[in-house]
């Protein structure tokens, strides 16, 4: 049998194997390839938060869940890194089901680290269904859309909510999504509508959807998935879960590529007896 | 190596091998997982949208009012409308969940219409206002050329209300080229997404599970 | 009734929101308001509908002694233990050290996760036995793909300085350009077939049977 043949007929469960161990594999023998060199959208990211005066508020949206967490925990991790060093009031909201939990262990975990209280620094308003709807209700009326924060305190009794009332007191919107609802319906309901200033951190496989939004400058700054997030923690000097597994990440592009460059070259005898008829 | 002693890491660890046992073959194990995580989820939705939605934003107006001794009594309306929904469960009733699927059905493409129109379309056309002549700098002139041409040529293909010959069937086969260079940057940015997953997966079972990795 | 009740209720909220939008009097807007706070609420019940369904479905084939059974017998007794939880935790249910979120660490957060990282290795294994390039489009696709792939990620400034630049460009420019026309044809599209649901042309929802 030649060996296009014998590749031709290769159990997938090899493939398997061998992108399990070189995902493994750097991650447990810290083999480092090269370094992260963040790009114009992650600076793009950093530049929009550094703009932030200290002590506005801006909207954190953590649109997205477990599923995802790989690619959109560090890059909100990094974000309320830096919106925290910067003494910026930051105002959570999750339109995703398994969102709050996130968002509660990215603040709490941060504001121990920059000594900041909830209720007075930051707060978690947690999830509202209604996607879009919720959006465009929070244009009228923050406090009506949220009543209460994720453990059904009143906004009214929570300090860093006070004098919020719509989006005209929202310095930046931060989106962190996987998808619907997320930052496609953040630009189209909040930024084309009340011009609130934008940056989003998504997963890269809707990254590409969001680059004319970046062009026609509704979005100030774009990361797309784990190599965006890896960029944006070179940026706030703080490196790591996206830092740590570009290399893992690097080594399995080259797989895929070769896979692909494999796939085709099995299947080129199988093509010739067609070619010739 | 320093295998973590948290009794709900183990069951997490386990629970991630039991998935990942599918990768050999379907099997019992991932059979229970698949359950679990379907039954588990149902019951989180149903307990999050009760205190992050219903007593906040209906339970609480309507019961206890504002703070000021207003009620809203509009609420009832949802109140019905979200109880109509059950009657679907009920053969001879089950039109009556129509009223409630009706109002989410007038007010999301509503929605949608006014978002796509100016986020996606009027913002678009904007963004597409460029210079087509950068003076000093030939790439951003190129580019913007291209950006364009590219967009007219898109739109040319999706325009199915005439026969793709001639000068139309040159300019739509242009864009079919452009969608290909986006549709294989869309497959380079899915495999780069799916990989970070599973990355994110192992660092779970080095780190948190097994203690091997250091972060 | 059944059918010319829902289109009224869709007709009349689809045009306050669609009004409320141009129209800032507060009469307008008081309307507008209120109708997406009601779907807002609705919505919600939605989700408490799909687990009643859900619980429906799986007591029946439990009942019936269906293919795998006993599996839904797990999923049944986990949808009501995590309930049952979450609802003795109170309204402090996700703080931390609560049984609720204990859940949703050790089996929501893990297995979600898990399942979604599945697909790593079916990429792998579809980029060997489906990806073929035939015609000149597909190359188009391939090389792209390429760039992107190798442009993203550290490796691609050793293999050759050029492709991050590449990628970059790719990104910003034709790829840009696409998009923004797929973008753009779904917006019409999108705004067609709105107007079509909201004048109640079409009505595929209210048809009879079809709950």
């Amino acid at each position: 049998m030649s060996i296009f043949a014998s590749l031709a007929k290769l159990d997938r469960r090899w493939i398997f194997l061998a992108i399990g161990l070189l995902v493994v594999v750097p991650l447990l023998t810290g083999f480092h390839i090269a370094p992260v060199r963040p790009g114009s959208r992650a600076q793009g990211f950093y530049d929009a938060i550094e703009k932030v005066p200290a002590g506005a508020t801006v909207l954190l949206a953590g649109d997205y869940d477990p599923g995802t967490i790989a690619e959109n925990y560090p890059m909100h991790l990094a974000a309320v890194r830096h919106l925290m060093s910067r003494n910026v009031k930051i105002v959570a909201v999750e339109l995703y089901p398994g969102g709050p939990p996130l968002a509660d262990r990215v603040l709490h975990l941060v504001g121990e680290e920059f000594h900041k209280r909830e209720g007075y620094d930051y707060v978690n308003l947690g999830f509202k269904s209604g996607n879009e709807a919720v959006m465009s209700q929070m244009g009228s009326s923050i406090p009506i859309t949220f009543p209460a924060d994720r453990s059904g305190k009143p906004v009214g009794r929570i300090p860093v909510m006070k004098g919020i009332e719509n989006f005209s007191q929202i310095a930046l919107l931060v989106s962190i999504s996987a998808g619907y609802p997320g930052t496609k319906e953040w630009v189209q309901q909040v930024v084309s509508r009340y011009h609130v200033p934008m940056v989003a951190g998504v997963t890269a496989v809707s990254a590409p959807e969001y680059y004319p939004y970046l062009q026609a400058g509704q979005l100030q700054g774009l990361l797309g998935g784990m190599a965006g997030a890896a960029e944006y923690e070179v940026l706030v000097k703080a490196p790591g879960l996206a830092t740590r597994g570009m290399d893992a990440q690097s080594l399995a592009h080259i797989f895929i590529a070769l896979m692909i460059l494999l796939g085709n070259l099995a299947a080129l005898p199988q093509r010739a007896p067609a070619g010739r008829k | 190596m320093h295998v973590t002693t948290d009794f709900g890491i183990w069951i997490s660890a386990l629970l991630t091998l039991g998935i990942f046992s599918f990768l050999y073959k379907d099997n019992p194990a991932y059979k229970l997982c698949e359950h679990l995580f379907v039954g588990v989820s149902a019951g989180y939705y149903v307990v999050l949208n009760y205190f992050s939605v219903v007593r906040p934003n209906l339970l609480d107006p309507l019961v206890q009012g504002d703070g000021h001794g207003g009620r809203d009594f509009f609420l009832l309306v949802p109140l019905v409308l979200g109880i109509l929904l059950f009657s679907r469960f009920f053969p001879k009733g089950d039109w009556l969940s129509r009223w409630s699927i009706a109002l989410i059905l007038g007010v999301y493409p509503a929605l949608r219409i006014t978002g796509f129109g100016q986020g996606d379309f009027v913002e678009q056309i904007h963004g597409t206002m460029l210079p087509l002549w950068v003076a000093g700098n030939p790439g951003a002139t190129i580019g913007n050329w291209i950006l364009v041409v590219g967009l007219l040529t898109t739109l040319i293909f999706f325009f199915f209300s005439k026969e793709h010959k001639g000068a139309l069937g040159g300019a739509a086969r242009v864009g079919v080229y452009f969608l290909m260079v986006s549709f294989g940057a869309s497959y380079g940015y899915t495999v780069m997404a799916r990989i970070s997953l599973l990355i994110g997966r192992v660092m779970f079972l080095l780190h948190d599970w097994l203690g091997v990795l250091h972060l | 009734m059944k059918r010319e009740v829902p289109l009224i209720i869709s007709m009349a909220a689809g045009i306050f929101v669609l009004i409320g939008f141009f129209v800032p009097h507060p009469l307008v807007r008081t309307g507008y308001d209120k109708i997406q706070q009601w779907v807002i609420v609705v919505v919600a019940f939605t989700y408490v509908l799909g687990m009643a369904n859900l619980m429906k479905l799986n007591l029946d084939q439990i009942q019936r002694r269906a293919k795998d059974w006993p599996y839904k017998i797990a999923l049944v007794v986990a949808c009501l233990a995590t309930m049952a939880v979450g609802f003795q935790n109170g309204s402090h249910y996700l703080d931390d050290g609560t049984g609720f979120t204990w859940i949703y660490n050790t089996f929501y957060s893990a297995m979600s996760s898990t399942m979604f990282s599945l697909l790593a290795f079916f990429i792998a294994s579809a980029a060997f036995r489906a990806f073929r390039v035939r015609t000149v489009e597909a190359l188009l696709l391939a090389i792209a793909a390429f760039i992107l792939m190798l442009g993203r990620v550290p490796i691609g400034s050793l293999i050759h300085p050029v492709l991050p630049q590449a990628a970059d460009w790719l990104m910003e420019v034709p790829q840009n350009a696409a998009k923004r026309g797929i973008l753009m044809g779904a917006a019409l599209g999108v705004m067609a077939t709105g107007f079509r649901i909201i004048l109640g042309i079409e009505r595929t929802y209210g048809s009879e049977g079809g709950s």
